[in-house]
């Protein structure tokens, strides 16, 4: 499982890139593999709103199963990547570069501190396959 | 061989049918109204035969083979209920008709209700709800309405065990609850110490399986049942698994408030490839007055010279009408049939030997598969369609093989607490010679499992067609099929 | 009869299961309430049952021994006997939901040409694979509504004119979500010009705005202004149809409608006294994921075979739980199965004539109707399909009192559902309908007025 050194990851699942205070938010490799073939992407929030951390971000579903995706902080969305609507095979192929879902500008940064390091999410997967 | 789709078998001017010609003067339709085009297929009606002919024969079927599917009680569907639902004077009535003029089709109705009643131990039964799903919606209704008239509108939380089916936490979402998940012990009966921490002021009430979806019978249920109560809470019983329970017991006397009945599973009207179901709920004499209109009822008693008469009746705090006019009538003349035909002692024959085929049957198998909770069983049970050391074969694998046996394949990872589940539910009306053969089949596929896993994971392969790519399905949704231009 | 075990063969079974008798399998059951007597009569042979239910039956006044003029809902077609024929094949109707795609191509391609037929007549995008009946697809469409804006917009707009019993299973289902109003039925708004009233309601707030075409009264209203009202405020539009109505009308998808249902029991089910019936529920594509119910897709098998399967199945409840749209796990299958035969056998020349039949009928029926005194259609002015409704000149239940008398049964009282309507008949012709019957009737009509 790739799990890049940098980036933040939440017990959800949803990895964290921070540059300044804009964060681009994504799902996991962990995630995209646990759901296998995902065919729809549905991203609620549009570029403009303001939002707070545990609100659903999107909706992702494989031919199995269905995930929420959710923030891990508040702040105001800035852009969201249109492109997966019609590939959202992408969150497979490509979950930390094509597959981003929405950047969005932090309110408050200090609330990723709760988020994991790339060892303590490889970790914390690990005891989840136990 | 692929079957032509109907649009693909038409040829421009032929007829399936005809009709007389018009007997009356012609009228203009109104101007801008009037439909362009309508591309219906063309056929004859031997083309349209033949064709729906093909297709049955694509599909397995109770008529065809044992049909273990669990939770979903696939008996045998006698052929006289099918009869009695097509006689004349019963499926050619209007539902307008006045009541005078159906007093034979309201008589059925009130039976039907009386005898539930009496199975269940409730008190009041309607049987307008269409399906399972739409019985869970009346029960979760019921019970929203019920606090709010009693000032308790503040009981909005839901528990639901996680062995519940995944329409009881939609149901509630539906009727507005917050829905908690409970845990099961380690013997697959609801965990009391958690269902003891969620007995607050915001109980609404408990969803409850009984035999649940792993086949157990709670072994607590009065306890259960005695928590929920006593903190103020209501207790909803999902009656998919009544077919263990006919005759046994009755989910009234146990103090279940409120169930519903799927006609469709216990009561042995047909599947129909996924309906119509049809859904009855019965409730407990405090929530009477709750349930959904309208419910069939005698509006003057009869005497030594005549019947009574009968009508509908709308109770006082009803949550509503689920449906136009009153249920699935004619799934309602196959259930009278059945449980006519049954008495008191053939309904507790149909548990009893349901039960007997479950503990068979598992007890043929459970040396091949591990049982998720080795115990009696009531009349279906799970196992782990898939072992520590052959870990590339899943449930899915045990499957698919099953059908080159000829069998129809138990119901797949659910419940979702066992880990690959099998849930297999025999029925009463299967034989001894039938299990016997479907523990061969199960037990050669354990074998199969081990010394040629690639004959699972390939498998079907004596079935019309092979396993199905459901990405491409999903990804380039194609829900409509070719018509001509 | 329906259990095969012999006293031996329980003796064996016992045996391996390693109990003495049936009942210790039952132990886990509280003793107190084990085994019950229930009060029930004893079991009856085949034989028995049979002349039973058709004693019962044979009491029962049937739209074979009258001559039917009742509609409101539910209709009097011909069905042709392959219908049934196909339906009471084994291999359909005792076979379960289509889980198992290898073991299930013919209920899934008999669901995916249902699909296809209902597409093409409602002229929309997407049709699932059926709803219990038009009663709760009117609900279910207001749910999806709710659904798509994710509960921003709390209004369901609907006419007085849509079915009262569509109506009240809206409400009955609206009431579980969270501060939704159903508004524009209330008396006052009346059953004719009622569309300025619904414009007034709509707004930003509003999710779905539903009417009924034709209505509940048989008119053939045009929507265009109200449609284009509802979207310039963002709200969705639903139409509740009548299926045969569109053999001949131009069919909801040209009206630009987001969500056309309807109730399918035309095409070839019988009125078995209300049920079952087939709720037919149509979108346009952009609400797929937000359906509820079942939907077949096509796809290939692995060796590149054409096949079918269920498909956006993480939509639905047993994914989904809580955050579905809706509980719905069944459809009418087999329900689904009739209005698909019955569709391929009429074809497009017999469907479209039966439309015709219809219309016809009923207008020279409304014609001659209204030629008896003290009878007058109530909306003269307004194009109607094959219902309409008549004034008339005493309660309507004593006119049909009489009609009965003479072999007819009449229309359906509208007073019973509109305070507002006394003396008030709503007629329905079909194409079972002979001209004959049309006459009979006139004439018991006039008759009755001498009286």
């Amino acid at each position: 499982m790739n799990t890049p050194k940098g980036l933040k990851y939440a017990k959800t699942d949803e990895w964290v890139k921070l540059d300044g205070d804009v964060a681009t938010i994504g799902i996991s490799d962990y995630a995209q593999d646990q759901l296998s073939d995902i065919v729809y992407v549905e991203i609620v929030v549009e570029a403009g709103d303001s939002v707070s951390k545990g609100d659903t971000i999107a909706t992702v579903e494989s031919v199995k199963a269905a995930a929420d995706v959710n923030f891990p902080a508040d702040g105001e969305i800035l852009e969201i990547n249109e492109a997966l609507a019609e590939t959202p095979e992408t969150l497979n192929s490509d979950p930390y570069g094509e597959g981003w879902l929405l950047k969005m500008k932090l309110s408050n940064p200090a609330q990723l501190d709760a988020l994991m390091d790339a060892d303590a999410y490889e970790a914390y997967n690990e005891s989840r396959e136990g | 061989m692929i079957e032509p789709t109907i649009y693909e078998l038409s040829q421009p001017g032929r007829k399936g049918v005809a009709f007389p010609e018009s007997d009356v003067p012609a009228y203009d339709l109104p101007a801008g109204f009037a439909r362009e085009a309508l591309k219906l297929p063309e056929l004859s009606e031997q083309d349209v035969v033949r064709h729906f002919t093909h297709l049955s024969q694509l599909n397995y079927s109770i008529d065809g083979g044992f049909y273990p599917l669990g939770s979903c009680t696939m008996k045998y569907n006698p052929k006289i209920n099918e009869e009695m639902a097509r006689l004349p004077g019963l499926a050619n009535t209007h539902p307008l008709q006045p009541i005078e003029t159906v007093q034979g089709n309201l008589y059925i109705m009130y039976q039907l209700q009386e005898w539930l009643q009496e199975i269940s131990g409730l008190n009041r039964v309607c049987l307008s709800p269409a399906a399972g799903a739409q019985g869970e919606l009346v029960g979760a209704l019921i019970i929203k309405k019920y606090h709010e008239i009693n000032n308790a509108p503040l009981r909005t939380k839901i528990l639901i065990p996680d062995s519940a089916h995944g329409t009881n936490p939609a149901t509630s979402a539906m009727s507005g609850f917050k829905v908690v998940s409970l845990p099961s012990d380690a013997r697959g009966n609801v965990d009391l110490e958690a269902l003891k921490a969620e007995c607050d002021e915001t109980l609404a009430g408990l969803m409850l399986t009984n035999p649940n979806t792993l086949g157990l019978f709670d072994e607590n249920v009065l306890e259960v049942i005695q928590l929920v109560h006593e903190a103020g809470g209501l207790v909803y019983g999902d009656g998919a698994n009544l077919n263990a329970l006919l005759g046994v017991v009755r989910p009234g006397d146990l103090g279940f408030d409120i169930m519903h009945f799927n006609l469709h599973k216990t009561f042995s009207t047909p599947h129909g490839g996924g309906g119509p179901g049809s859904g009855p709920v019965g409730v407990s004499e405090a929530l009477a007055e709750f349930l959904p209109s309208p419910v069939v009822t005698i509006i003057e008693k009869g005497d030594e010279e005549t019947p009574p008469f009968f009508g509908f009746y709308t109770p006082q705090h009803t949550i509503g009408r689920m449906k136009a006019f009153y249920g699935h009538f004619g799934m309602h003349i196959r259930a009278y049939t059945y449980i006519a035909m049954h008495g008191p002692a053939g309904l507790l024959d149909i548990a009893q030997k349901a039960v007997l085929n479950a503990n068979y049957l598992m007890a043929q198998i459970k040396e091949d598969y591990t049982l998720a909770y080795d115990r009696t069983c009531m009349h279906e049970f799970v196992v782990e369609g898939a072992w520590e050391d052959i870990p590339d074969i899943h449930a899915l694998d045990i499957s698919k093989r099953l059908m080159d046996y000829g069998y129809h394949p138990p119901t797949n990872y659910f419940p979702l607490i066992v880990h690959e589940a099998l849930m297999i539910e025999p029925t009463e009306t299967e034989s001894k010679q039938t299990l016997d053969a479907f523990a061969k089949a199960m037990k050669a596929i354990a074998k199969e499992a081990r010394e040629d896993p690639d004959l699972l994971q390939t498998a079907p392969h004596n079935t019309p067609i092979r396993r199905c790519d459901e990405v491409k399905a999903a990804r380039d949704l194609v829900l409509c099929c070719w018509i001509p231009e | 009869m329906f259990t095969p075990h012999t006293p031996q063969e329980i003796e064996e079974m016992l045996k391996v299961v390693g109990v003495e008798t049936i009942e210790e399998l039952f132990e886990k059951v509280p003793e107190d309430f084990r085994f019950p007597e229930l009060d029930l009569p004893e079991g009856l042979s085949e034989m028995a049952i049979s002349a039973e239910l058709k004693e019962l039956a044979s009491g029962n006044a049937t739209t074979e021994d009258f001559i039917s003029f009742l509609g409101a809902g539910a209709y009097n077609h011909y069905i042709p006997a392959a219908v049934d024929m196909i339906l009471r094949r084994g291999e359909f109707y005792t076979a379960y939901t289509p889980y198992q795609p290898e073991v299930s191509q013919g209920t899934l391609q008999a669901i995916f040409e249902f699909q296809s037929l209902m597409t093409e007549l409602t002229g929309m995008d997407v049709s699932n694979a059926s709803h219990y009946d038009g009663a709760t697809a009117t609900a279910e469409a207001a749910n999806l509504a709710y659904h798509f804006f994710r509960g921003k917009r709390k209004k369901i707009v609907v006419s007085r004119s849509v079915n009262p019993q569509y109506r009240e299973t809206l409400r009955t289902y609206m009431q579980g979500l969270e501060n939704v109003q159903v508004l524009g039925d209330e008396p006052a708004a009346g059953v004719s010009g009622d569309l300025n009233k619904l414009l007034a309601l709509t707004d930003k707030d509003t999710a779905l705005v539903i009417v009924q075409y034709p209505d509940f009264f048989g008119r053939i209203i045009d929507y265009t202004k109200l449609i284009e009202a509802a979207h310039s405020q963002g709200a969705l539009v639903a139409f509740v149809f009548n299926p045969t109505a569109l053999g001949l009308l131009k069919p909801p998808g040209e009206f630009d409608v987001d969500i056309a249902v309807g109730d399918g029991q035309p095409l070839g089910i019988p009125l078995s006294y209300g049920g079952p019936y087939l709720g037919i529920f149509t979108i346009k594509d952009k609400y797929v994921r937000k359906l509820a119910g079942r939907l077949v897709g096509e796809t290939e098998d692995e060796t590149g075979k054409r096949a079918y399967v269920l498909t956006l199945t993480a939509r639905e409840q047993h994914i989904r739980r809580e955050k579905s749209t809706s509980n719905i796990c069944t459809n009418q299958g087999l329900m689904a199965l009739a209005a698909t035969v019955y569709l391929s056998l009429l074809g497009k020349s017999g469907f479209k004539q039966v439309a015709e039949l219809c219309y016809q009928k009923a207008h020279y029926a409304a014609e001659q109707i209204s030629k008896v005194k003290g009878y007058d259609l109530a909306f003269p002015e307004t194009p109607f399909f094959h219902e309409f409704v008549v004034s008339t000149p005493e309660p309507v239940s004593m006119i049909n009192a009489h009609l009965q008398e003479h072999g007819f049964l009449g229309g359906y009282d509208l007073s019973l559902d509109y305070p507002e309507m006394k003396n008030k008949m709503l007629i329905a012709v079909t194409e079972k309908i002979t001209k004959q019957d049309i006459d009979d009737l006139v004439a018991v009509l006039e008759e009755a007025h001498h009286d």
